[in-house]
């Protein structure tokens, strides 16, 4: 492999989102900032007899209103049209042609590639569970397959099996964009996006693309998604009051929400940017992953992980603990992440960990899981513009055991230079980028 | 900017040719055939009744005492990519926990994974009591669901079939605390691992990789997908020794099967230090991606695997005539394949019609996630053996390729191969590995 001339400096030009809160970047901003809840019943199928009755949806989303040609991605799922959404707006803000083969914006789109955190499509239940049926003999208590290929065969169709697959957002931001550089898909549970913005940051501070449009999408809002993450008791069940229940850091959290939407990062190196004179709105300078190599189920007590992520990103970036101005925390409102979260922030920034500004942007977003990250680090880069912090909603009841400066409730306004944003996975992945306000 | 020379010490393999990559290699040398009518599931009612599937194993003796509790959260797709890294981490002499805490030789911290997986189907009969008893008038009830069928799945359920548990478990076994990934780009996914495991080397984020790829296809409504997109032989009673043919004028589809490959990567610093073996170094990674409207095929000019090629030798910094051997995707889906070989083709340039091309899924079929891994494990294989053995069920060129698809035993030595793959979808990857020289980083 060629060792790479220089080591490229890599700025982000263009943002988007599709998410509970708004389908814009601006109106999100403003949602943040407002302490505005995207939380709500669910609607998407029928969950009134589940144990958790509310989650976090994109509502009155429509993708046609972005493009010319939609018929590319009319058969896209749920979670690939947010994407498409999301990437047309952070291209347009990044002097990108999207729907053209002769693009004039002088990107050499072999030099242009896409990197997400995406998941797969939802399964359609109906057919799914037909099938089951057609060939469950319960007395044997086995499967007579036979009688459910018939089925399959005459309920399946091929188009929306192909758009099932994971690898398929990133496939229509490829066409939408034409994007011809390196092109990949990972799905590092609640990790994903965070570790697409920082793999694809990699890609250009080595030279290998100019461009990457990264992030993530992902919508795990369907019967199966939740039946899985209800069956690990990770949902709050507060049903009562679904816009109080996404708490983190509080004492009477009880778990996450069930989100969904895609969050779009165009990044580019600082050469390219320049070149095309589009306006940088921060720059990445760090990035670290780990895994908790520990359980499948459970978080390493002391954070194990999650320390060794941060501190690979701090000393990626360059930096110390010292440095950092805000924490964008992965804080999910679940009991054992926001402990131990806060327990290896505390390891990390030693003297320093309740001087820090940490906030989590969940109680308003719901937890996006494969997009989480992105659109979490939208927020980063608006945060670093704009010397303002998103605060933690419904933090009104304080866990005696977290006392770091998690911004309750109100937004702060303070100088904010360097980000760090967190994300932390199912099976112990850990994901840190840390963002800088570019001087040029 | 440093870069580590990464090199290839370990190999792993699970495939419908055996339990290791020796098996995989033996089998392929004798132009071996892992079909055979499916065994998983009662597969009356398919147009095609064959599969690739793995021999039988226990997978209780293939993991750490401390770890037999653990594999019944394990679905078959992690068992397989279990087993693959589990060989490759012992053949390459790395001691890891999951080897012998007695004697771990390697810092956790230093190691990294990076594993390619498919959208893994969960298996059916599990959740068949809990929805027999959500039905209203014999039809499915999602209120019922809700109410009664829903707590009668395993709690733990979700966390069989969510496509990071295979380097999850893999990472948990072996003590891997580094930097994590899991790539989920179809069937490109295996070798955009380990061009992406090979680049967090040299990056210095790790001293050592475990990467590659797995995936169980042979279930039910995976099939079912495939026949409907037009990708599975469609012949019944079809001979399982003949009816995979890439590149053949007789080609007629693809084979699916079950596998798992993956490679162990090291710094050469850090393999040099431990007096490795060293079985080939990587020296090219490429990435592109096709734009096929219909997402399901590759372009007709195959043009995605051009710039991806092109990138893989330019980095590797060879020219197409340097190359000793082509391990193409090569499904047998006649378009695939004609795109395919007009993409290689331009990407070879004079080189295309003397470069040797050895299509390996007419023995092994497609494993989906897995497919660019065993490729990646065969060509390493390849090149530590000085030989590529005969393509399988290549007689006639198919219409317009003109590659040189090798019919005999060829041969080598072999000093640089190019390994590629691509996917429904797009993406596109290619590989440069080659045979290992002392001398100057480059």
């Amino acid at each position: 492999m060629k060792t790479p001339k220089t080591r490229e400096r890599v700025v982000v030009t263009g943002l988007g989102i599709v998410c509970p809160l708004d389908h814009d970047v601006e109106s999100y901003w403003a949602s943040l900032l407002a302490g505005r809840s995207g939380i709500n019943r669910t609607t998407i199928f029928d969950a009134s007899t589940f144990p958790t009755t509310f989650d976090a949806e994109v509502k009155n989303y429509d993708l046609q209103r972005h493009l010319r040609r939609p018929e590319l991605h009319a058969g896209a799922n749920r979670s690939s049209r947010f994407a498409v959404g999301a990437a047309v707006q952070a291209c347009r803000q990044a002097g990108l042609e999207v729907e053209t083969s002769t693009p004039a914006d002088g990107v050499d789109r072999r030099r242009m590639g896409v990197y997400l955190g995406a998941g797969e499509g939802p399964v359609e239940h109906d057919t799914f569970f037909a099938c089951i049926l057609a060939s469950w003999e319960p007395q044997q208590q086995t499967m007579a397959w036979a009688k459910s290929t018939p089925v399959a065969f005459a309920r399946m169709t091929a188009a929306y099996e192909l758009e099932q697959e994971p690898n398929m957002a990133a496939a229509h931001v490829a066409l939408l964009t034409g994007a011809r550089g390196p092109s990949r898909s990972c799905l590092t549970a609640c990790a994903a996006s965070t570790q697409a913005v920082g793999e694809a940051s990699m890609l250009i501070r080595r030279g290998q693309a100019d461009i990457m449009i990264a992030g993530g999408a992902h919508s795990m809002i369907h019967p199966l998604g939740v039946t899985g993450f209800s069956r690990l008791t990770a949902l709050s069940r507060r049903n009562d009051s679904p816009t109080t229940a996404s708490r983190p850091f509080c004492g009477s959290r009880d778990g996450f929400i069930l989100g969904e939407g895609a969050a779009i990062l165009v990044l580019e190196s600082l050469t390219s940017a320049r070149r095309r004179g589009v306006p940088v709105l921060a720059e990445i300078i760090g990035y670290g992953s780990s895994s908790d190599a520990f359980r499948v189920t459970d978080m390493h007590e002391e954070g194990r992980g999650p320390v060794q992520a941060m501190r690979a990103a701090l000393a990626d970036a360059g930096l110390t603990y010292r440095d950092i101005d805000y924490i964008n925390t992965h804080g999910t409102s679940t009991q054992e992440n926001d402990a131990i979260e806060t327990l290896a922030i505390k390891t990390v920034f030693q003297e320093r960990a309740k001087q820090v500004p940490a906030s989590s942007i969940k109680g308003m977003l719901g937890h996006l899981i494969g997009a989480a990250g992105a659109a979490e680090l939208v927020a980063c880069v608006l945060a670093i513009r704009d010397n303002i912090v998103p605060p933690t909603i419904n933090l009104h009841d304080p866990d005696p055991k977290l006392d770091l400066d998690y911004v309750p409730n109100v937004p702060r306004r303070m100088p904010v230079n360097v980000v760090m944003k967190e994300s932390f996975g199912f099976g112990g992945q850990n994901n840190v980028v840390i963002l800088k306000k570019c001087e040029v | 900017m440093s870069a580590a020379r990464v090199v290839v010490t370990g190999l792993g393999a699970v495939s419908p040719l055996g339990l290791t990559a020796q098996d995989l290699w033996a089998g392929l040398s004798a132009g071996r055939c892992g079909f055979g009518r499916i065994r998983a599931f009662d597969p009356t009612g398919f147009p095609c009744e064959l599969a690739g599937e793995v021999p039988a194993y226990r997978i209780q003796d293939r993991v750490p005492r401390s770890f037999r509790k653990a594999v019944k959260l394990m679905c078959r797709d992690i068992e397989l990519a279990v087993m693959a890294a589990g060989e490759a981490l012992a053949s390459s002499g790395l001691i890891t926990k999951g080897i012998d805490p007695e004697k771990v030789n390697v810092d956790p911290t230093r190691m990294a994974i990076n594993v390619g997986a498919g959208i893994i189907c969960c298996e059916l009969p599990e959740l068949a009591p809990a929805t027999a008893v959500s039905t209203t008038d014999g039809r499915f009830d999602l209120r019922k669901w809700g109410q009664d069928g829903l707590d009668l799945v395993t709690p733990l359920w979700l966390l069989k079939y969510l496509p990071n548990m295979l380097a999850c478990h893999i990472g948990i076994i072996h003590d891997i605390q580094g930097p994590s990934n899991t790539l989920t780009c179809g069937e490109a996914a295996g070798p955009l691992a380990i061009g992406e495991a090979a680049q967090v080397i040299a990056r210095g984020d790790a001293d050592i990789a475990v990467a590659g790829a797995a995936e169980a296809k042979v279930n039910q409504l995976v099939l079912v997908r495939q026949h409907l997109l037009q990708r599975a032989v469609s012949t019944r009673d079809a001979d399982p020794d003949k009816i995979c043919r890439p590149f053949d004028a007789g080609a007629c589809g693809s084979i699916f099967s079950e596998g798992a490959g993956m490679v162990v990567l090291e710094s050469l610093e850090h393999a040099r230090a431990r007096q490795a073996r060293i079985l080939a170094e990587v020296t090219g990674v490429g990435a592109s991606h096709s734009m096929c409207p219909g997402y399901a095929r590759l372009e007709p000019d195959g043009r995605s695997i051009q710039v991806a090629a092109e990138q893989a030798l330019d980095d590797a910094e060879i020219r197409p005539e340097d190359l000793d051997l082509v391990i193409p995707h090569g499904t047998a889906v006649p378009e695939d394949d004609r795109a395919e070989a007009r993409g290689l083709a331009a990407a070879l340039g004079s080189a295309a019609e003397k470069v040797p091309v050895w299509p390996t899924k007419s023995m092994i079929g497609t494993t989906g996630a897995a497919s660019g891994a065993l490729d990646a494990v065969a060509a390493v294989r390849a090149i530590v053996e000085g030989v590529i053995p005969p393509a399988k069920n290549f007689d006639q060129p198919a219409d317009g390729c003109r590659l040189n698809v090798v019919r005999q035993r060829h041969p080598g030595p072999i000093r640089h191969a190019l390994c590629c793959s691509y996917t429904f979808g797009g993406q596109t990857a290619a590989l440069v590995f080659q045979a290992f020289e002392e001398g100057p980083a480059r």
